[in-house]
């Protein structure tokens, strides 16, 4: 039916990979997109930009890095500001090589009539392109963010309609865990915590947890909720993961770590104060 | 509300421009938080650079994006490439409305061994071109323990102008009053971040019980932060002791050419007498042509002050590990005897 060229050989790739295809976003990409939408120009409606990236062994597409490209849009037609990308792309690669070009992004819901014109230029820099959707305007009442993938529907040389469907996307931001969501939820937060605070923080998480899994054991001993046996598998290998020591061995095990961190504490105050009595001597030394 | 703090902060800074506030603040964007970690982190263990943008406000200093150097080269050709590069980043950023003020630098860090005569440098150079600017250093090998190793440092007014003079005799530093602590000054960081980006990641995590820097924190092992911290201490002491003997060098030469120039002034003393008593005139009692009134030049303290700061910084991340193993041990302890 159709000829074998390029555009029809990636729709046969893509429509058999679609099922497999998958994409991550680092919490970075969302950030850097919220940023570019918030300092747009006057009348833009949305903003677009260039996804960096690279593609995982297993076929996910990494996507870890983007910035804006400026644009302008009428009723139908759409300009992009190629050389901007270009340079863009160019100074990206100087810091890390091993990030290219993995698709494009765009503000608002879903897609429209622009998006293919766009959607085909970066078919040329890239084959199999992926369009996130970022719906920065909560039209839909949530924030929505969608990976789309397209395929060109060709008949003969000619190309009719290109059809883009949903991928699946992978939001969980362990890279922002590690930084904390409550300095990035916040609007506005004072101070960044400090080594104890945060694990004091972190005790209360886990002191809440235990607090928690032990409700939900009492509840079922008196019959007040059903057992399920799954929570009760994790249970019992969260319990068993505990290792089983004496109690002489374990108090040892404590005291010598213990008394292994005193000697560390002990070690740097002493440094620390020959530091300051060195200080002292020496001014007096030169007072004399 | 974001608006109108921002322009009467403005308004402040307008009337308090004559009068150069102190630096209070940095104000960061989590936008510019992410982009230093990913940097840091794509790159460790090596140690990488980047530009900080943003705006000087009053009293706080806003970075609202950055953007990361290319890994450093030291040919010269490529080095006129890197300021290309900077412009060319500086112009891009501007077309899509990003503050294009240049406020200061990030740099990473291993274990928070930054004070180095270089970053006093890098600091000087920045402070030639723009009134107020700041340091944020980043420590990815600390992330690893859930710890946002995060931190904004300026040279102390004090310091700078010493430095300007370079002149780090112990003289001066006494006259100045400038002791190894107030070198550095460290500012409070704040950290904020748009509504828009507050909305989505309310949005997009839901509240889970546990994350991923609970994990990292209750990690019971320390010993090999604690090994290398104390590596790094003990190459900090030899190097201290190093610089302690150029000093002692220099006292004990110092001593022994007084001694010189007495004798000297004594033989000429006695010669002189000689000479009246014979009626001739006195020869003069200075002689700057002789090597013994050659003064001796003292060595810096740059050094040695900067390996003191380094040992205090080692001495209190030993702390703070200390500190936070006493407390997993004691909850391993509770834990078990429940």
């Amino acid at each position: 039916m159709a000829k074998t060229n390029r555009t029809v050989l990636q729709f046969s790739s893509s429509s058999s990979s679609s099922q497999s295809l998958s994409a991550k976003v680092h919490p970075l990409v969302v950030f850097n997109i919220c940023d570019c939408y918030v300092r747009r120009p006057d009348q833009a409606e949305r903003v677009i930009g260039t996804l960096l990236g690279s593609v995982l062994p297993d076929g996910t597409v990494d996507i870890r890095n983007s910035y804006a490209v400026p644009h302008s849009e009428s009723l139908d037609q759409v300009a992009l500001d190629i050389e901007y990308h270009h340079n863009m792309l160019l100074s990206h690669q100087k810091v890390n090589q091993k990030e290219v070009i993995v698709g494009w992004y765009s503000t608002g819901h879903g897609v429209n009539g622009g998006s293919a014109l766009i959607h085909e230029f970066y078919s040329r820099e890239v084959p199999n392109p992926i369009h996130l959707t970022v719906d920065t305007g909560f039209t839909t009442g949530g924030g929505t963010i969608k990976a789309h993938v397209s395929n060109n529907l060709t008949l003969g040389d000619r190309q009719i309609a290109a059809q883009f469907h949903e991928i699946p996307l992978d939001l969980r931001m362990v890279e922002a865990e590690r930084v904390g969501f409550d300095i990035l939820k916040a609007t506005t937060v004072d101070k960044i915590p400090s080594d104890l605070e945060g694990m004091e923080a972190s005790m209360e998480h886990l002191l809440a947890l235990i607090d928690d899994i032990s409700k939900y054991v009492d509840d079922v001993v008196e019959g007040r909720v059903a057992p399920d046996n799954k929570i009760g598998k994790f249970i019992s290998d969260a319990v068993g993961s505990l290792p089983k020591l004496p109690p002489s061995d374990f108090d040892k095990l404590i005291n010598d770590s213990l008394q292994d961190n005193l000697l560390m504490l002990y070690l740097s105050s002493i440094t620390r104060t020959q530091l300051s009595l060195a200080e002292k001597l020496n001014t007096a030394a030169q007072i004399l | 509300m974001a608006t109108t703090t921002a322009t009467r902060s403005f308004l402040q800074a307008v009337a308090t421009e004559e009068v150069a506030t102190p630096l209070r603040k940095v104000q960061m964007e989590g936008l510019v938080i992410l982009k230093i970690i990913k940097h840091c982190k794509d790159h460790s263990p090596s140690l990488v650079t980047g530009q900080l943008l943003g705006l000087d406000v009053g009293q706080d200093l806003e970075v609202t994006n950055c953007f990361p150097f290319p890994m450093r080269e030291e040919d010269e050709e490529i080095e006129a490439d890197g300021a290309n590069y900077q412009l060319e980043m500086m112009r891009c950023l501007r077309e899509v409305n990003v503050d294009n003020n240049t406020v200061g630098w990030y740099q990473s860090t291993l274990l928070g061994s930054y004070q180095t005569a270089e970053l006093i440098e890098t600091f000087m150079n920045y402070q030639e071109n723009i009134r107020r600017c700041v340091c944020i250093i980043y420590d990815p090998s600390r992330a690893d323990q859930g710890v946002l190793a995060l931190k904004a440092l300026k040279l102390s007014d004090s310091f700078m102008e010493l430095y300007r003079s370079n002149n780090f005799t112990g003289e001066k530093l006494r006259e100045n009053n400038l002791s190894w602590v107030n070198i550095f000054e460290e500012i409070p960081i704040k950290v904020s971040n748009s509504s828009l980006i507050s909305a989505f990641m309310t949005e997009l995590e839901p509240e889970t019980p546990v994350i991923q820097c609970d994990y990292d924190r209750l990690q019971l092992s320390t010993s090999s932060l604690m090994e290398r911290n104390m590596e790094f201490l003990i190459e900090c002491m030899d190097d201290l002791s190093v610089e302690q003997q150029k000093l002692q060098y220099h006292y004990r030469s110092l001593s022994r050419q007084q001694a010189q120039q007495q004798a000297w002034l004594q033989k000429r003393r006695s010669e002189n007498a000689t000479r009246r008593a014979a009626g001739e005139e006195p020869l003069p009692e200075e002689d700057p042509a002789n090597p013994i009134f050659k003064p001796l030049p003292e060595p810096s303290r740059l050094e040695s002050f900067l390996i003191t700061n380094q040992i205090s910084n080692y001495c209190s991340q030993i702390n703070g590990v200390a500190s936070q193993s006493f407390h997993k041990v004691q909850l391993m302890k509770a834990l078990h005897e429940e």
